[in-house]
């Protein structure tokens, strides 16, 4: 299906990845928001408050995050397509609902805007250390999907692919932006709505007699019904059968715990996005997302300077994880290089992937600014020897 | 006349059930199926189309009210029903969201959005059943314990100031405000239809017994002696001040509607304010349009209100 044009603003124009995220949110079919303010973030919802009137949507700001967080979820039973965005301390607090989205397959979007933490941190500079907490931050086991963001035109881009994701599967999907891309400001974009590509609600077909609400089609999803129809349909956090029924015990729990698992592990080929370059041929691979893939490049270009063969693998989808490409590659290499703003998160699945086949390097960074891209460079350097 | 000639009385009780959910969960003598009965008589006398209403409850015995009610209903997380509902109404504007949920769901933890919830006069149906404890965990004080009461948590009394319910609810900003108990079945299922008809946050507070882990600790004695117990000291007193509605053990329990105005509600404010700023500009909000709803293309099940 086309994007409405109502939401989309054919053109180019210069605005920073805050700004460009609500638009990919309006141009996704977004609707409904509810935020509570937090820095870096906050100039996305107050887009969003601005725009969302003029196109029949709705904003509302919520007491705190805890309310944010579930009111999109109800909004979201009612039919909309929903976004929440926050930062560090907020996204702590968003962690139970994360988890009832993800028992509850509701599609949704949450933004998260990181900066430095823990705790209050730094809360104007930016930091990648979320990464593991996005993937599992809510209790039990679940799957989820999270982009990663590098300019202001992917914080477009990648929202609406954001939303069609969450709709495909039926999962809270995650853009996983930075203060740097947040607050940064670039051209962007936006083409025309005919040329926006957008994946509309998963409803059945079937008759309220035939129709199970957790009965999963053949991509492991289950089909959604509007509410207000008649269907009687009962959502529930607890352990629950087809029927969406609560049973409490063992049998039911596997049953539905490994599809919510299996409906991302056995589609992640399918959500998995990421770009290549020059790994023909290389010793070193430079792994990398977000703002520090931008960084990278200057480190990247330092190494090669030197005579060394640096290729470039960057998560665009950071969740699932492509741990197959790194186990291809970790045949082929030397070594794996990966800085990211934290003290050593993605770089646990590279290692993980690559099993002694390949060195794993980490360049650590603890936030508040991104990395000197000599940094970078030396340990290229280090690890093709 | 044969079996099968003769009329079944319909009973308008299991039509609104999940007949196939029964036996219900909650204990003999526990007040919430009680008033699930007098909710069902109100939904059936207030004439709204069953599927234009959906339930929503937090976490607790009250809040397994929304699984056993066959409309479309949300069993959410601890605290925060109020705020999914929030969610629904607004995507939903057309359908009567009601909250179902108990005192430590929606006056503990979810407490702040029970106050943020009446300040916006989002048009929600609070029903909160009060138990004076947190059952569902095994019988933990919580904000409507009455000082001196036992509980797990507060195995040598409690003492903390607990909270009178109305008087919170309506200097909140709630529009309707009733207090009545479990024993009251007549009076509370036409309290409840005039919840459901009112616009606003509406709050009732039901006063039930929980044998189980409440009434049994503190010498109140079976459902039953604590149903005879509100017979005695029940007090009606329509339009009292909710000042004066403090539940204190021993004295009397005011019961009846305390408040019953009227102000905008969060939708009327939202689209007046809008439409003055925006004039043309602004398209009169009325829930999300659903551009991909196959039902509707089919026009199937739509029942006009
Ligand atoms: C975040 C969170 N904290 C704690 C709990 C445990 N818990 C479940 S129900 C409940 C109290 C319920 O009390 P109330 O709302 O009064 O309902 P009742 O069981 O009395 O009807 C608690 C503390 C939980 N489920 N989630
Ligand atoms: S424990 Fe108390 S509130 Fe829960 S079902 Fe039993 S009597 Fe009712
Ligand atoms: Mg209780």
């Amino acid at each position: 299906m086309k994007a409405d044009p109502a939401g989309v603003l054919t053109g180019a124009h210069f605005i920073d990845g805050d700004h460009a995220c609500c638009e990919g949110a309006l141009a996704a079919g977004c609707r409904f928001s509810a935020g509570y303010p937090i820095t870096p973030s906050t100039e996305v919802v107050e887009r969003i408050a601005a725009r969302f009137p003029h196109v029949g949507g709705m904003f509302i700001q919520m007491e705190d995050e805890l309310a944010a967080s579930i009111a999109i979820l109800g909004a979201a039973w009612g039919g909309a397509k929903v976004l929440t965005v926050t930062s560090g301390p907020g996204f702590s607090l968003m962690m139970e609902h994360i988890g009832f989205a993800a028992m509850t397959e509701t599609p949704c979007v949450f933004v998260d805007v990181q900066r430095a933490g823990p705790s209050t941190g730094l809360p104007t500079l930016p930091a990648q250390a979320d990464m593991m907490q996005v993937r599992w931050g809510s209790h039990g086991d679940y799957g989820i999907i999270a982009l990663s963001p590098n300019s202001p035109q992917e914080c477009f881009n990648l929202t609406i692919e954001a939303f069609n994701l969450a709709e495909t599967y039926r999962v809270p999907t995650f853009l996983m932006m930075d203060e740097s891309v947040g607050h940064m400001t670039e051209r962007v974009v936006i083409p025309a709505a005919d040329e926006i590509e957008v994946v509309p609600r998963r409803y059945t077909s079937k008759p309220s007699g035939e129709y199970l609400p957790y009965e999963p089609e053949e991509d492991l999803v289950p089909a959604m019904v509007p509410v207000g129809r008649g269907y009687n349909v009962h959502v529930t956090g607890l352990t629950h059968d087809e029927r969406g029924y609560p049973v409490m015990n063992a049998a039911a729990q596997d049953r539905l715990i490994r599809r919510l698992v299996d409906k991302i592990r056995k589609n992640a080929r399918r959500i998995a996005r990421y770009e290549e370059s020059r790994i023909e041929g290389a010793d070193v691979v430079v792994v990398s997302y977000g703002i520090t893939s931008r960084v990278a490049m200057e480190g990247i270009r330092l190494a090669r300077e030197n005579g060394i063969k640096v290729g470039i693998l960057r998560l665009v989808v950071v969740w699932p994880f492509p741990g197959w490409r790194i186990a291809e590659l970790s045949g082929q290499i030397k070594a794996f290089v990966v800085p990211e703003l934290n003290m050593g998160q993605m770089v646990l699945e590279v290692e993980r992937y690559a099993a002694g086949r390949a060195k794993t390097h980490c360049v650590p960074h603890a936030g508040g600014t991104v990395h000197d891209p000599k940094e970078i460079a030396t340990v290229i350097e280090e690890a093709v020897k | 006349m044969s079996m099968a000639e003769m009329e079944v009385p319909r009973n308008v009780v299991e039509e609104y059930l999940c007949m196939d959910r029964m036996p219900h969960m909650w204990c003999s003598g526990c007040g919430i199926g009680t008033t699930v009965n007098c909710f069902v008589r109100a939904i059936e006398r207030s004439k709204i189309p069953r599927n234009k209403i959906a339930v929503v409850s937090g976490i607790g015995c009250t809040g397994r009210v929304a699984g056993y009610i066959a409309t479309d209903s949300f069993h959410t997380t601890h605290g925060r029903a109020i705020p999914f509902a929030t969610g629904l109404k607004l995507a939903r504007p057309e359908m009567t969201v009601i909250v179902y949920s108990g005192d430590g769901d929606l006056i503990a933890i979810g407490g702040n959005h029970l106050i943020h919830g009446a300040r916006r006069n989002i048009d929600l149906k609070i029903i909160c059943i009060n138990n004076f404890t947190y059952a569902m965990t095994g019988g933990q004080a919580g904000p409507t314990t009455p000082p001196g009461s036992i509980s797990t948590t507060a195995p040598y009394g409690g003492f903390e100031q607990e909270f009178n319910l109305p008087y919170l609810a309506e200097s909140s900003g709630a529009v309707y405000v009733a207090r009545w108990t479990s024993f009251h079945v007549t009076q509370l299922t036409r309290a409840m239809a005039e919840c459901l008809k009112k616009k606003g946050m509406t709050f009732l507070e039901i006063i039930t017994p929980c044998p189980t882990l409440y009434g049994r600790r503190n010498r109140q004695g079976t459902g039953v002696d604590t149903m005879k117990m509100y017979r005695e000291m029940s007090v009606v007193k329509h339009g009292a001040d909710t000042k004066e509605a403090a539940i204190v053990p021993g004295k009397e329990i005011l019961v009846g509607r305390f408040v019953d105005i009227d102000r905008p509600t969060f939708l009327d404010g939202y689209n007046k304010q809008m439409k003055s700023r925006l004039g043309e500009r602004f398209p009169e909000y009325r829930g999300i349009s659903e551009e991909s709803d196959p039902l509707e293309q089919h026009g199937e099940n739509e029942i006009e209100q």
